[in-house]
Protein backbone atom coordinates (compact mmCIF):
# COMPACT_ATOMS: atom_id res chain seq x y z
CA UNK A 1 0.00 0.00 0.00
CA UNK A 2 1.45 3.15 -1.08
CA UNK A 3 1.77 5.81 1.27
CA UNK A 4 -0.52 9.37 1.47
CA UNK A 5 1.21 11.59 -0.18
CA UNK A 6 0.61 15.64 -0.93
CA UNK A 7 3.56 16.83 -2.02
CA UNK A 8 3.29 19.74 -4.60
CA UNK A 9 5.14 22.25 -6.23
CA UNK A 10 4.41 25.50 -6.01
CA UNK A 11 3.07 26.08 -10.00
CA UNK A 12 0.84 23.10 -9.43
CA UNK A 13 -0.70 24.48 -6.48
CA UNK A 14 -1.54 28.09 -8.51
CA UNK A 15 -2.42 25.58 -10.94
CA UNK A 16 -5.16 24.48 -9.20
CA UNK A 17 -6.61 28.14 -8.23
CA UNK A 18 -8.87 29.94 -10.95
CA UNK A 19 -9.83 33.05 -11.70
CA UNK A 20 -12.58 34.87 -9.50
CA UNK A 21 -12.09 32.40 -6.73
CA UNK A 22 -11.94 33.68 -2.64
CA UNK A 23 -8.69 32.23 -1.30
CA UNK A 24 -7.57 32.64 2.45
CA UNK A 25 -4.40 33.64 3.53
CA UNK A 26 -3.05 32.85 6.29
CA UNK A 27 -0.47 34.58 9.23
CA UNK A 28 -0.66 38.13 10.74
CA UNK A 29 0.27 41.73 9.31
CA UNK A 30 4.12 41.01 8.45
CA UNK A 31 4.23 37.66 10.67
CA UNK A 32 3.72 34.09 9.04
CA UNK A 33 2.96 34.99 5.81
CA UNK A 34 3.10 31.97 2.79
CA UNK A 35 5.17 35.15 0.71
CA UNK A 36 6.80 32.33 -1.60
CA UNK A 37 2.97 31.51 -2.79
CA UNK A 38 1.56 34.59 -3.14
CA UNK A 39 4.72 35.73 -5.18
CA UNK A 40 4.02 32.37 -7.37
CA UNK A 41 0.51 34.00 -7.77
CA UNK A 42 1.89 37.21 -9.02
CA UNK A 43 4.14 35.06 -11.38
CA UNK A 44 0.70 33.60 -12.57
CA UNK A 45 -2.08 35.18 -14.64
CA UNK A 46 -4.80 34.56 -11.54
CA UNK A 47 -7.16 37.12 -11.36
CA UNK A 48 -10.42 38.78 -10.33
CA UNK A 49 -9.46 37.03 -6.64
CA UNK A 50 -11.26 37.97 -3.41
CA UNK A 51 -8.49 38.13 -1.08
CA UNK A 52 -9.17 36.81 2.89
CA UNK A 53 -6.90 38.11 5.38
CA UNK A 54 -5.08 39.40 8.20
CA UNK A 55 -3.31 42.25 5.60
CA UNK A 56 0.03 42.67 5.15
CA UNK A 57 2.48 42.83 2.20
CA UNK A 58 0.92 39.75 0.90
CA UNK A 59 -2.64 42.07 -0.01
CA UNK A 60 -0.20 44.89 -0.50
CA UNK A 61 1.28 42.98 -3.56
CA UNK A 62 -1.93 41.24 -4.65
CA UNK A 63 -3.72 44.72 -4.67
CA UNK A 64 -0.35 46.46 -6.73
CA UNK A 65 -0.72 43.72 -9.62
CA UNK A 66 -4.30 43.96 -9.91
CA UNK A 67 -5.38 40.45 -9.03
CA UNK A 68 -7.71 41.94 -6.48
CA UNK A 69 -11.41 42.26 -7.02
CA UNK A 70 -12.47 42.28 -3.56
CA UNK A 71 -10.74 42.26 -0.25
CA UNK A 72 -12.32 41.21 3.11
CA UNK A 73 -9.90 42.54 6.09
CA UNK A 74 -9.36 44.05 9.46
CA UNK A 75 -6.41 46.07 8.86
CA UNK A 76 -3.61 45.75 6.66
CA UNK A 77 -0.41 46.65 8.24
CA UNK A 78 3.87 45.69 8.18
CA UNK A 79 3.53 46.92 11.99
CA UNK A 80 6.43 48.91 11.96
CA UNK A 81 5.38 50.63 9.01
CA UNK A 82 1.58 51.10 9.81
CA UNK A 83 -0.17 52.07 7.03
CA UNK A 84 0.81 49.28 4.14
CA UNK A 85 1.74 51.86 1.18
CA UNK A 86 0.67 49.28 -2.00
CA UNK A 87 -2.79 48.57 -0.11
CA UNK A 88 -3.20 52.06 0.45
CA UNK A 89 -2.82 53.06 -3.31
CA UNK A 90 -5.40 50.70 -4.21
CA UNK A 91 -7.49 51.96 -1.68
CA UNK A 92 -7.26 55.76 -2.38
CA UNK A 93 -7.74 54.73 -6.21
CA UNK A 94 -10.89 52.74 -5.56
CA UNK A 95 -9.65 49.77 -7.61
CA UNK A 96 -10.85 46.91 -5.30
CA UNK A 97 -14.25 46.02 -3.29
CA UNK A 98 -13.97 45.55 0.24
CA UNK A 99 -15.90 44.25 3.41
CA UNK A 100 -14.50 45.37 6.42
CA UNK A 101 -14.59 43.63 9.79
CA UNK A 102 -13.11 43.58 13.32
CA UNK A 103 -10.56 41.15 14.05
CA UNK A 104 -12.63 39.34 16.41
CA UNK A 105 -15.48 38.89 13.68
CA UNK A 106 -13.04 38.02 11.06
CA UNK A 107 -12.29 34.85 12.92
CA UNK A 108 -15.82 34.26 13.91
CA UNK A 109 -16.74 34.13 10.20
CA UNK A 110 -13.93 31.80 9.44
CA UNK A 111 -15.17 29.82 12.57
CA UNK A 112 -18.94 29.75 10.35
CA UNK A 113 -17.47 28.22 7.59
CA UNK A 114 -15.24 25.44 9.99
CA UNK A 115 -18.67 24.71 11.06
CA UNK A 116 -20.71 24.95 7.55
CA UNK A 117 -22.96 27.46 9.61
CA UNK A 118 -24.53 30.21 7.34
CA UNK A 119 -23.47 32.70 9.92
CA UNK A 120 -23.15 32.74 13.83
CA UNK A 121 -24.52 35.59 15.84
CA UNK A 122 -22.07 38.68 17.67
CA UNK A 123 -22.50 41.82 19.51
CA UNK A 124 -19.38 43.35 17.66
CA UNK A 125 -19.98 45.61 14.89
CA UNK A 126 -23.41 46.71 16.97
CA UNK A 127 -23.00 50.95 17.25
CA UNK A 128 -20.14 51.24 14.36
CA UNK A 129 -20.93 51.45 10.63
CA UNK A 130 -19.25 48.15 9.48
CA UNK A 131 -22.95 46.36 9.70
CA UNK A 132 -24.19 49.61 7.43
CA UNK A 133 -20.89 49.22 4.92
CA UNK A 134 -20.60 46.05 4.76
CA UNK A 135 -24.26 44.63 4.29
CA UNK A 136 -24.53 42.75 7.53
CA UNK A 137 -27.75 41.63 8.64
CA UNK A 138 -29.03 41.02 12.39
CA UNK A 139 -30.28 38.56 14.15
CA UNK A 140 -32.67 38.31 16.59
CA UNK A 141 -32.39 35.57 19.88
CA UNK A 142 -35.52 33.16 19.24
CA UNK A 143 -34.80 32.66 23.48
CA UNK A 144 -36.56 35.19 25.95
CA UNK A 145 -33.49 37.53 26.39
CA UNK A 146 -34.57 38.08 22.14
CA UNK A 147 -31.24 40.04 22.15
CA UNK A 148 -30.33 41.79 18.74
CA UNK A 149 -27.26 40.24 16.94
CA UNK A 150 -25.37 40.68 14.30
CA UNK A 151 -25.14 38.02 12.18
CA UNK A 152 -21.34 37.55 11.11
CA UNK A 153 -21.76 35.64 7.29
CA UNK A 154 -19.28 32.42 7.19
CA UNK A 155 -16.06 33.30 5.39
CA UNK A 156 -16.28 30.04 2.91
CA UNK A 157 -12.71 30.03 1.36
CA UNK A 158 -12.31 28.42 -1.99
CA UNK A 159 -8.57 27.37 -0.72
CA UNK A 160 -6.48 28.62 1.63
CA UNK A 161 -2.68 28.89 1.59
CA UNK A 162 -0.45 28.46 5.11
CA UNK A 163 3.02 28.79 5.80
CA UNK A 164 4.23 26.48 8.51
CA UNK A 165 7.29 25.47 10.11
CA UNK A 166 7.08 21.69 9.39
CA UNK A 167 5.30 18.84 7.55
CA UNK A 168 5.27 15.51 6.42
CA UNK A 169 4.60 14.35 3.01
CA UNK A 170 0.88 13.48 3.90
CA UNK A 171 0.45 16.93 5.74
CA UNK A 172 1.03 16.18 9.15
CA UNK A 173 2.06 19.81 10.00
CA UNK A 174 3.57 21.21 13.25
CA UNK A 175 3.98 25.27 14.13
CA UNK A 176 5.88 26.84 16.26
CA UNK A 177 6.62 30.14 17.47
CA UNK A 178 4.85 32.61 20.03
CA UNK A 179 1.54 32.74 17.69
CA UNK A 180 0.12 31.01 15.44
CA UNK A 181 -2.65 33.18 14.40
CA UNK A 182 -5.88 31.84 12.94
CA UNK A 183 -4.08 29.45 10.83
CA UNK A 184 -5.90 26.64 12.19
CA UNK A 185 -9.35 28.12 11.07
CA UNK A 186 -8.13 29.28 7.50
CA UNK A 187 -7.15 25.40 6.90
CA UNK A 188 -10.90 24.49 8.15
CA UNK A 189 -12.91 27.21 6.59
CA UNK A 190 -11.22 26.28 2.85
CA UNK A 191 -12.30 23.71 1.09
CA UNK A 192 -8.75 22.74 0.10
CA UNK A 193 -5.88 24.48 1.90
CA UNK A 194 -2.37 24.58 0.77
CA UNK A 195 0.72 24.63 2.88
CA UNK A 196 3.99 25.45 2.19
CA UNK A 197 7.06 24.88 4.48
CA UNK A 198 10.12 25.57 6.25
CA UNK A 199 10.59 21.84 5.96
CA UNK A 200 9.48 19.13 5.32
CA UNK A 201 9.74 15.33 5.91
CA UNK A 202 8.50 11.94 4.70
CA UNK A 203 6.46 10.39 7.89
CA UNK A 204 6.50 13.31 11.01
CA UNK A 205 6.54 10.29 13.28
CA UNK A 206 10.29 8.84 12.60
CA UNK A 207 11.44 12.58 12.90
CA UNK A 208 9.47 14.52 15.71
CA UNK A 209 6.83 12.36 17.13
CA UNK A 210 7.93 14.32 20.70
CA UNK A 211 6.26 17.89 19.06
CA UNK A 212 3.36 16.43 18.00
CA UNK A 213 0.99 19.14 20.14
CA UNK A 214 2.75 21.48 17.27
CA UNK A 215 0.16 19.60 14.80
CA UNK A 216 -2.72 22.52 15.28
CA UNK A 217 -4.86 21.23 12.67
CA UNK A 218 -5.11 17.67 11.54
CA UNK A 219 -3.96 16.75 7.74
CA UNK A 220 -7.71 16.16 6.81
CA UNK A 221 -7.70 19.74 6.37
CA UNK A 222 -4.50 19.54 4.25
CA UNK A 223 -4.91 18.91 0.56
CA UNK A 224 -0.96 20.11 -0.93
CA UNK A 225 2.17 20.66 0.57
CA UNK A 226 5.18 21.75 -0.92
CA UNK A 227 8.90 22.46 0.84
CA UNK A 228 9.75 26.06 0.52
CA UNK A 229 12.55 27.32 2.80
CA UNK A 230 12.10 31.32 3.21
CA UNK A 231 9.38 31.18 2.30
CA UNK A 232 7.58 33.90 4.97
CA UNK A 233 9.99 36.00 3.30
CA UNK A 234 10.05 39.43 3.81
CA UNK A 235 7.86 38.07 6.68
CA UNK A 236 8.29 36.47 10.04
CA UNK A 237 9.06 32.76 11.06
CA UNK A 238 9.84 32.27 14.19
CA UNK A 239 11.78 30.56 15.67
CA UNK A 240 13.52 30.31 12.37
CA UNK A 241 13.76 34.08 11.16
CA UNK A 242 12.22 37.64 11.81
CA UNK A 243 10.94 40.12 9.37
CA UNK A 244 12.69 41.49 6.82
CA UNK A 245 12.40 45.94 7.72
CA UNK A 246 14.96 46.62 5.22
CA UNK A 247 12.87 44.51 2.41
CA UNK A 248 9.92 46.37 4.24
CA UNK A 249 11.49 49.73 3.82
CA UNK A 250 12.54 49.21 0.17
CA UNK A 251 9.07 47.63 -1.09
CA UNK A 252 7.32 50.86 0.58
CA UNK A 253 10.07 53.51 -0.84
CA UNK A 254 9.12 51.80 -4.04
CA UNK A 255 5.59 53.25 -3.68
CA UNK A 256 6.19 56.46 -3.80
CA UNK A 257 5.79 58.61 -6.72
CA UNK A 258 5.15 57.16 -9.70
CA UNK A 259 4.68 54.01 -7.56
CA UNK A 260 4.45 52.22 -10.89
CA UNK A 261 4.37 48.56 -9.77
CA UNK A 262 4.96 46.77 -13.30
CA UNK A 263 8.44 48.94 -12.98
CA UNK A 264 9.43 47.38 -9.45
CA UNK A 265 8.05 44.20 -9.55
CA UNK A 266 10.99 42.39 -10.19
CA UNK A 267 12.46 43.44 -7.03
CA UNK A 268 9.85 42.15 -4.90
CA UNK A 269 8.74 38.86 -6.76
CA UNK A 270 11.33 37.59 -9.09
CA UNK A 271 11.48 35.33 -11.50
CA UNK A 272 11.13 32.40 -9.29
CA UNK A 273 11.69 31.58 -5.91
CA UNK A 274 15.04 30.72 -6.43
CA UNK A 275 16.36 33.94 -7.91
CA UNK A 276 13.80 35.89 -5.14
CA UNK A 277 15.77 34.01 -2.58
CA UNK A 278 19.30 35.30 -4.15
CA UNK A 279 18.23 38.66 -4.57
CA UNK A 280 17.50 38.45 -0.89
CA UNK A 281 20.95 37.29 -0.15
CA UNK A 282 20.22 33.74 0.02
CA UNK A 283 18.97 31.21 3.08
CA UNK A 284 21.95 32.51 5.24
CA UNK A 285 20.98 36.52 5.16
CA UNK A 286 17.35 35.28 5.75
CA UNK A 287 18.07 32.71 8.93
CA UNK A 288 20.30 35.50 10.38
CA UNK A 289 16.94 38.29 10.41
CA UNK A 290 16.77 38.72 13.88
CA UNK A 291 12.99 38.19 15.70
CA UNK A 292 11.40 41.56 16.18
CA UNK A 293 10.57 42.72 19.61
CA UNK A 294 7.41 44.19 20.95
CA UNK B 1 17.08 65.27 38.68
CA UNK B 2 15.76 66.62 35.36
CA UNK B 3 12.54 68.59 35.30
CA UNK B 4 9.71 66.02 34.99
CA UNK B 5 8.43 65.98 31.53
CA UNK B 6 4.95 66.42 29.75
CA UNK B 7 5.40 62.80 28.52
CA UNK B 8 5.87 61.59 31.88
CA UNK B 9 3.01 63.65 33.49
CA UNK B 10 0.82 61.65 30.63
CA UNK B 11 2.45 58.47 31.45
CA UNK B 12 0.90 58.70 35.17
CA UNK B 13 -2.01 60.13 34.32
CA UNK B 14 -2.51 56.86 32.20
CA UNK B 15 -1.24 54.00 34.99
CA UNK B 16 -4.13 56.34 36.90
CA UNK B 17 -6.67 55.04 33.74
CA UNK B 18 -6.10 51.43 35.44
CA UNK B 19 -6.56 51.88 39.18
CA UNK B 20 -8.36 49.10 40.60
CA UNK B 21 -9.11 47.22 37.83
CA UNK B 22 -8.78 43.92 38.92
CA UNK B 23 -7.49 40.75 37.04
CA UNK B 24 -7.61 42.61 33.33
CA UNK B 25 -5.52 42.35 30.81
CA UNK B 26 -4.32 45.95 30.90
CA UNK B 27 -3.49 46.45 26.79
CA UNK B 28 -1.40 50.10 26.53
CA UNK B 29 -0.68 50.58 22.52
CA UNK B 30 1.99 52.73 21.98
CA UNK B 31 4.94 54.10 24.37
CA UNK B 32 2.69 56.36 26.86
CA UNK B 33 -0.29 53.97 27.48
CA UNK B 34 1.98 50.88 27.55
CA UNK B 35 4.31 52.73 29.98
CA UNK B 36 1.37 53.84 31.97
CA UNK B 37 -0.27 50.08 32.19
CA UNK B 38 3.12 48.65 33.32
CA UNK B 39 3.69 52.00 36.12
CA UNK B 40 0.00 50.90 37.30
CA UNK B 41 1.23 47.53 37.43
CA UNK B 42 4.14 47.87 39.03
CA UNK B 43 2.47 50.46 41.73
CA UNK B 44 -1.03 50.64 42.56
CA UNK B 45 -2.70 47.93 40.66
CA UNK B 46 -0.11 44.47 40.83
CA UNK B 47 -3.11 41.84 40.03
CA UNK B 48 -2.98 43.39 36.22
CA UNK B 49 -2.12 41.51 33.84
CA UNK B 50 -0.08 41.91 30.70
CA UNK B 51 1.34 40.87 27.87
CA UNK B 52 5.61 41.14 26.04
CA UNK B 53 3.68 42.90 23.68
CA UNK B 54 3.16 40.12 21.38
CA UNK B 55 2.08 36.93 22.84
CA UNK B 56 3.42 36.20 26.54
CA UNK B 57 1.96 36.98 29.72
CA UNK B 58 3.88 38.55 32.12
CA UNK B 59 4.39 39.75 35.24
CA UNK B 60 7.17 42.25 35.40
CA UNK B 61 6.13 44.58 32.62
CA UNK B 62 8.78 44.66 29.52
CA UNK B 63 10.70 47.59 28.71
CA UNK B 64 9.99 49.02 25.83
CA UNK B 65 12.46 49.35 22.54
CA UNK B 66 15.51 47.16 21.89
CA UNK B 67 16.30 44.78 24.98
CA UNK B 68 19.90 44.31 25.47
CA UNK B 69 20.21 41.50 27.55
CA UNK B 70 16.88 41.64 28.87
CA UNK B 71 15.08 38.70 28.63
CA UNK B 72 11.34 38.60 29.57
CA UNK B 73 10.00 36.34 32.17
CA UNK B 74 6.83 34.68 30.46
CA UNK B 75 4.39 33.43 33.21
CA UNK B 76 1.79 32.56 31.12
CA UNK B 77 0.65 32.60 27.10
CA UNK B 78 -2.00 34.62 25.64
CA UNK B 79 -1.84 34.49 21.75
CA UNK B 80 -3.90 36.44 19.22
CA UNK B 81 -5.25 32.64 18.59
CA UNK B 82 -6.73 32.91 22.00
CA UNK B 83 -7.02 36.82 22.64
CA UNK B 84 -10.92 37.14 21.35
CA UNK B 85 -12.18 34.30 23.85
CA UNK B 86 -9.87 35.22 26.84
CA UNK B 87 -9.55 38.47 26.84
CA UNK B 88 -12.11 40.80 24.53
CA UNK B 89 -14.86 38.74 24.40
CA UNK B 90 -15.10 37.90 27.96
CA UNK B 91 -14.69 41.04 29.26
CA UNK B 92 -11.17 40.79 31.01
CA UNK B 93 -9.30 43.54 29.59
CA UNK B 94 -8.84 47.42 29.12
CA UNK B 95 -7.03 48.71 26.36
CA UNK B 96 -5.84 52.55 25.87
CA UNK B 97 -5.42 53.43 22.46
CA UNK B 98 -4.82 56.35 19.87
CA UNK B 99 -7.18 56.65 17.57
CA UNK B 100 -7.01 58.64 14.80
CA UNK B 101 -10.52 60.68 15.54
CA UNK B 102 -13.31 61.06 18.53
CA UNK B 103 -16.14 62.75 18.49
CA UNK B 104 -18.64 64.24 21.14
CA UNK B 105 -20.20 60.64 21.76
CA UNK B 106 -16.90 58.97 21.96
CA UNK B 107 -17.26 57.23 18.68
CA UNK B 108 -13.54 56.84 17.34
CA UNK B 109 -11.98 55.86 13.71
CA UNK B 110 -8.70 54.35 12.64
CA UNK B 111 -9.86 53.36 9.53
CA UNK B 112 -10.29 55.96 6.45
CA UNK B 113 -10.51 59.55 6.53
CA UNK B 114 -12.80 61.40 4.08
CA UNK B 115 -14.12 60.50 0.64
CA UNK B 116 -15.97 57.39 0.99
CA UNK B 117 -15.71 54.15 1.60
CA UNK B 118 -15.40 52.64 -1.87
CA UNK B 119 -13.07 55.43 -2.47
CA UNK B 120 -11.45 56.82 0.92
CA UNK B 121 -9.45 59.89 0.54
CA UNK B 122 -6.65 58.64 2.87
CA UNK B 123 -6.70 54.82 3.96
CA UNK B 124 -5.67 54.01 7.16
CA UNK B 125 -5.24 50.93 9.25
CA UNK B 126 -8.73 49.24 9.38
CA UNK B 127 -10.78 49.23 12.05
CA UNK B 128 -8.51 46.62 13.97
CA UNK B 129 -10.24 44.96 16.68
CA UNK B 130 -12.06 48.54 18.27
CA UNK B 131 -15.44 47.28 17.21
CA UNK B 132 -15.42 44.48 19.70
CA UNK B 133 -13.51 45.89 22.31
CA UNK B 134 -15.37 48.94 22.56
CA UNK B 135 -18.93 46.57 22.61
CA UNK B 136 -17.06 44.40 25.50
CA UNK B 137 -14.50 45.76 27.63
CA UNK B 138 -13.16 49.18 28.71
CA UNK B 139 -11.50 51.49 26.81
CA UNK B 140 -9.70 54.67 27.40
CA UNK B 141 -7.51 57.07 25.05
CA UNK B 142 -4.27 58.44 24.63
CA UNK B 143 -3.69 61.61 22.35
CA UNK B 144 -0.13 63.30 22.40
CA UNK B 145 -1.83 66.56 20.23
CA UNK B 146 -4.92 67.60 20.98
CA UNK B 147 -6.60 69.10 18.08
CA UNK B 148 -9.55 69.74 16.47
CA UNK B 149 -8.56 67.72 13.86
CA UNK B 150 -8.19 64.75 16.37
CA UNK B 151 -11.40 66.09 18.76
CA UNK B 152 -13.75 66.38 15.57
CA UNK B 153 -16.81 68.56 15.53
CA UNK B 154 -20.01 66.42 14.25
CA UNK B 155 -19.52 62.97 14.12
CA UNK B 156 -16.06 60.63 13.04
CA UNK B 157 -15.35 59.89 9.54
CA UNK B 158 -15.89 56.03 9.82
CA UNK B 159 -17.34 54.86 13.38
CA UNK B 160 -15.14 52.06 14.15
CA UNK B 161 -15.35 51.75 17.64
CA UNK B 162 -19.00 51.98 19.90
CA UNK B 163 -19.40 55.42 21.67
CA UNK B 164 -23.06 56.89 23.78
CA UNK B 165 -24.15 57.83 20.05
CA UNK B 166 -27.93 57.14 20.65
CA UNK B 167 -28.43 57.16 16.82
CA UNK B 168 -26.12 54.63 15.99
CA UNK B 169 -27.59 51.87 18.99
CA UNK B 170 -29.92 49.04 16.78
CA UNK B 171 -32.69 48.78 19.67
CA UNK B 172 -32.30 45.70 21.22
CA UNK B 173 -28.65 44.89 21.29
CA UNK B 174 -26.99 44.41 24.43
CA UNK B 175 -24.63 47.80 24.91
CA UNK B 176 -24.29 46.82 28.82
CA UNK B 177 -20.54 46.71 28.17
CA UNK B 178 -19.51 49.87 26.51
CA UNK B 179 -17.67 51.87 29.12
CA UNK B 180 -15.49 54.54 28.32
CA UNK B 181 -13.46 55.13 30.84
CA UNK B 182 -10.31 57.96 30.10
CA UNK B 183 -8.98 60.15 28.25
CA UNK B 184 -5.43 61.59 28.69
CA UNK B 185 -3.82 64.59 26.04
CA UNK B 186 -1.23 66.84 26.42
CA UNK B 187 -3.32 69.47 27.58
CA UNK B 188 -5.69 67.61 30.51
CA UNK B 189 -7.24 64.45 31.47
CA UNK B 190 -11.29 63.91 30.46
CA UNK B 191 -13.43 61.24 31.50
CA UNK B 192 -17.61 60.10 29.81
CA UNK B 193 -19.27 61.51 33.09
CA UNK B 194 -20.98 64.76 31.81
CA UNK B 195 -24.87 64.58 31.11
CA UNK B 196 -25.53 61.27 28.95
CA UNK B 197 -21.64 60.37 28.88
CA UNK B 198 -20.82 63.45 27.55
CA UNK B 199 -17.10 64.24 27.76
CA UNK B 200 -15.96 66.85 30.57
CA UNK B 201 -12.54 68.09 31.89
CA UNK B 202 -11.39 66.61 35.00
CA UNK B 203 -7.63 67.72 35.31
CA UNK B 204 -5.76 70.55 33.61
CA UNK B 205 -2.07 69.99 32.91
CA UNK B 206 -0.24 72.66 34.76
CA UNK B 207 -0.36 76.45 33.20
CA UNK B 208 -3.44 75.25 30.71
CA UNK B 209 -6.60 76.80 30.97
CA UNK B 210 -10.23 74.89 29.96
CA UNK B 211 -10.70 77.59 27.72
CA UNK B 212 -7.07 76.65 25.75
CA UNK B 213 -8.67 72.77 25.58
CA UNK B 214 -12.11 73.76 24.77
CA UNK B 215 -10.22 75.97 21.41
CA UNK B 216 -8.62 72.75 20.79
CA UNK B 217 -11.65 70.81 20.40
CA UNK B 218 -14.10 70.59 17.88
CA UNK B 219 -17.39 69.89 20.09
CA UNK B 220 -18.44 71.56 23.39
CA UNK B 221 -16.79 70.13 26.29
CA UNK B 222 -18.84 69.92 30.33
CA UNK B 223 -16.49 71.03 33.25
CA UNK B 224 -16.11 68.62 35.88
CA UNK B 225 -14.54 69.32 39.15
CA UNK B 226 -11.24 70.52 37.64
CA UNK B 227 -8.02 69.97 39.28
CA UNK B 228 -4.45 70.35 38.48
CA UNK B 229 -3.00 66.83 37.08
CA UNK B 230 -0.65 65.68 39.37
CA UNK B 231 2.39 64.80 38.84
CA UNK B 232 4.89 61.64 39.30
CA UNK B 233 6.38 61.15 41.97
CA UNK B 234 9.98 60.16 42.30
CA UNK B 235 9.16 56.68 42.56
CA UNK B 236 7.09 56.60 39.46
CA UNK B 237 9.75 58.35 37.85
CA UNK B 238 12.36 55.68 38.67
CA UNK B 239 9.75 53.19 37.32
CA UNK B 240 9.34 55.23 34.10
CA UNK B 241 12.98 55.53 33.61
CA UNK B 242 13.93 51.56 34.45
CA UNK B 243 11.14 50.88 31.75
CA UNK B 244 12.03 53.63 28.93
CA UNK B 245 15.52 52.87 28.96
CA UNK B 246 16.01 54.45 25.78
CA UNK B 247 13.76 57.49 26.43
CA UNK B 248 11.50 56.84 23.88
CA UNK B 249 8.85 58.67 25.68
CA UNK B 250 10.89 61.98 24.93
CA UNK B 251 9.82 61.45 21.33
CA UNK B 252 6.02 61.58 22.00
CA UNK B 253 4.68 65.01 21.97
CA UNK B 254 6.62 67.59 20.26
CA UNK B 255 9.42 69.12 21.14
CA UNK B 256 8.96 67.30 24.80
CA UNK B 257 8.22 69.68 26.34
CA UNK B 258 8.50 70.04 30.48
CA UNK B 259 5.15 69.52 32.60
CA UNK B 260 5.11 72.91 33.91
CA UNK B 261 4.42 75.58 30.86
CA UNK B 262 7.48 78.08 31.18
CA UNK B 263 9.77 75.38 32.56
CA UNK B 264 12.77 74.01 29.90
Amino acid sequence: MSMLDKRMTPAEIVGELKDGMTLGIGGWGPRRKPMALVREILRSDLKDLTIVAYGGADVGMLCAAGKVKKLVFAFVSLDAIPLEPWFRKAREAGQIEVLELDEGMFQWGLKAAAFGLPFLPTRVGLGTDLADLGGLKHVQSPYDDGEVLIAMPALKLDAALLHVNRSDWRGNVQLFGPDVYYDEWFAKAAARTYVSCEELVDQMEDHYPDTAQANVFERCFVSGVTHIPCGAHPSSMPPAYGWDMKAFKAYTDAAKDPGDWNAVKDRFVGADEAAYLESVGGKEAVAALPLPVF
Amino acid sequence: MSEVTLAELCIFAASEAFRGNGEVVATGVGPVPRLGASLAKLTHTPELMMTDGEAYLVEQPVPIGPRGDYKPKFAGHLPFSRFFDSAVWSGRRHAMVTPTQIDRFGQINLSQLGGTHQQPKTQMLGVRGFPGNTIYHPNSFFFPSHTPRVFVAGEVDMVSGVGYNPAKRVPGGNYSAVDLRVIVTNLCVMDFGGKDNAIRVVSLHPGVTFEQVQEATGFELERGDIVETALPGAEELAIIARLDPHNIRASVIKDNPPARVGQA
